[in-house]
């Protein structure tokens, strides 16, 4: 072989393993950016634990209640890794967290703390199915929710004249466990409450925006972001307002003489009241 | 070169093996692949057994997990080192188990030989087994191969799987791993596991001989490089082979029976012999049994001394 062709040999091969891992690369990508399953409790963050789940199912072994179950290839996931299906089998919340205890890599935390600090997903609510929502008494969800009281509360909203008040579920994130079993014993005939990837889900407020009435009600603490802002004189100058008390300033100020005048005479009033 | 023009061979006829008549003979020819399907069986049985009929051993669940990690009565961890691998490559931090797990698999394949996972244990075994067979019996020579594939393609693959595990913070190999999904299949039901194993089933029935684990699997890969440490050898008698050839026709990994070196050596030396025993089974001179390396080696040292007298008198 002259060197030319050993040059050209060379070249010819390295692109054909360069051009095979690209499309491995992209198939491997692709699997891991797919819709993420629910995963067991004390689960690493999806990527991480995509990457350290062995595949071996002693989760699934360990599980009491055959909860968990492999993704199969070509279902959403990866291959191999532990999920649920709460309408089938919900996570029971073993106190004991056997399936955790079980995992040989850490890809589930072997020492996770506490069964209620899992976040296997987030329950939502479908109004326009859900029979709290129709004015129902149902309520199931929030009875059957292991974290009581705290993940699932009952919110009244009054309704119309000659029709039922509503006592609807509301789900706090900062409890819910994504355990499923709201899901699981929801009576209608698809599931009106779900869980879900809170990523699916979830917004984020920004630091950006005050709420004025939360500084009110709690010890005044500065907002995160503008605690790390240096303060500057402008910032300091205006004095820090309670509550809604800044709606009495500022362009309000530039109102209209009668309308002030009317709202003046309105506070007047509101004072001489009682 | 030099051994196949050696004297010893060229003054004696070259027997082919033929199938003996007899069932005893027949039973003697397959022992290896008797006692290969039964430790194969034997473990997919002990994982299906203890995950589905609860069987235990001292009290303890006999056999947890499956081939990438598993548990032996409730206190030997074991772990697939390739797998283990592509995680720290990608720079995860792993609980020590699966480390002990690995690092205990790995020390026993390097006793062992590596590739004696994939002629003992690995599933697919069965399938490209089969697939040989029907090679077989449609005839189908090396010759007729669809395409041509060098054999060190699967230390590419290998190579590549763990760039793109690094790269990615993924496990390239193990997203996709056909023996995996096949095994996890068998364990927990049927799904596209199965349709992995047909796909090497017809690549390597029809389109290229020993195509999955003698050219593409980055797992064989992988243990062909363990195996060079193995302790358990093939060895070779040299003064007896007639270079027939039959072993060559037989074996998996045809590169390994290399005369010239295992003449040099009294055994195959390759880390690519999967310890199948295919060869030793039909050799029609016996020259070829398993041993352990030292021995072989103690036996090569004394040879020069030893041959003298006995070499002389034949």
């Amino acid at each position: 072989m002259d060197r030319r062709q050993f040059i050209v040999g060379a070249t010819q091969g390295t692109a054909a393993a360069a051009c095979g891992g690209l499309v491995w690369f992209a198939l491997l990508e692709q699997q891991a950016s797919a819709a993420v399953p629910l995963r067991p409790p004390g689960a690493r963050g999806e990527r991480d634990f995509t990457a350290t789940c062995i595949k071996c199912g002693l989760c699934v072994q360990a599980c009491p209640y055959d909860t968990l179950k492999l993704v199969k290839m070509a279902e959403a996931g990866v291959a191999g890794t532990p999920t649920f299906t709460p309408r089938d089998v919900p996570c029971y919340m073993c106190e004991s967290i056997p399936c955790a205890r079980v995992c040989p890599t850490g890809a589930l935390d072997p020492q996770f703390p506490d069964i209620a600090k899992a976040r296997m997903g987030l329950a939502v609510i479908d109004p326009e199915s859900c029979l709290s929502w129709q004015g129902l008494r149902c309520e199931v969800c929030y009875r059957v929710c292991p974290v009581r009281g705290k993940a699932i509360t009952i919110t009244n909203h009054p309704r119309q004249i000659s029709k039922h008040a509503m006592f609807v579920p509301v789900v706090h994130s900062e409890a819910c466990t994504g355990c499923g079993i709201c899901e699981k014993t929801c009576p209608t005939e698809a599931a009106a409450i779900r869980i879900v990837d809170p990523k699916l889900v979830q917004g984020k407020i920004g630091a950006h925006y005050r709420l004025g009435w939360k500084h009110q009600e709690g010890p005044q603490e500065p907002v995160a972001a503008e605690a790390a802002r240096p303060a500057t004189p402008e910032a300091k100058a205006p004095p820090a307002a309670g509550g809604l008390e800044y709606l009495n300033r500022g362009r309000w100020n530039a109102m209209s003489a009668p309308s002030r005048l009317k709202r003046e005479s309105f506070a007047r009033s509101a004072r001489a009241a009682p | 070169m030099s051994a196949l023009t050696s004297a010893s061979q060229s003054s004696r006829p070259v027997r082919h093996f033929e199938m003996p008549a007899s069932l005893a003979g027949k039973l003697r020819v397959w022992r290896f692949t008797f006692a290969r399907r039964l430790v194969q069986f034997g473990v997919l049985l002990a994982f299906f057994g203890t995950l589905h009929w609860g069987w235990t051993v001292f009290g303890q669940p006999l056999l947890t997990g499956n081939l990438s990690a598993a548990k032996f009565a409730g206190v030997l961890p074991l772990a697939d080192p390739f797998a283990v691998l592509q995680m720290l490559v990608g720079r995860h931090a792993l609980a020590a188990e699966v480390l002990i797990g690995a690092g205990l698999t790995l020390g026993a394949y390097a006793l062992l030989g590596g590739r004696v996972f994939c002629a003992w244990v690995c599933p697919m075994n069965f399938v490209t087994d089969a697939a040989f067979w029907l090679r077989g019996k449609l005839g189908l020579g090396s010759g007729s191969d669809l395409v041509r594939l060098p054999s060190q393609t699967r230390y590419v693959i290998l190579a590549l799987a763990l760039v793109l595990s690094a790269a990615s913070g993924l496990l390239a190999f193990e997203a996709f791993s056909p023996i995996a999904l096949l095994h996890r299949e068998l364990l927990y039901g049927v799904g596209l596991g199965l349709t992995a194993a047909l796909g090497i089933f017809l690549l390597d029935s029809l389109v290229l001989r020993h195509g999955w684990c003698g050219h593409l699997c980055p797992l064989g890969a992988f243990w062909s490089l363990v195996g060079r440490t193995g302790q358990v050898k093939v060895a070779f008698d040299d003064a007896s082979c007639t270079r027939c050839g039959d072993c060559v026709k037989l074996c998996p990994e045809p590169r390994v029976l290399h005369f010239g070196n295992a003449a040099a050596s009294g055994m195959i030396t390759s880390g690519e012999c999967t310890n199948c025993g295919g060869c030793i089974a039909i050799c029609p001179e016996s020259s070829l049994r398993f041993d352990l390396r030292a021995r072989i080696r103690g036996a090569a040292k004394r040879g020069p001394a030893n041959e003298s007298t006995p070499g002389g008198s034949t």
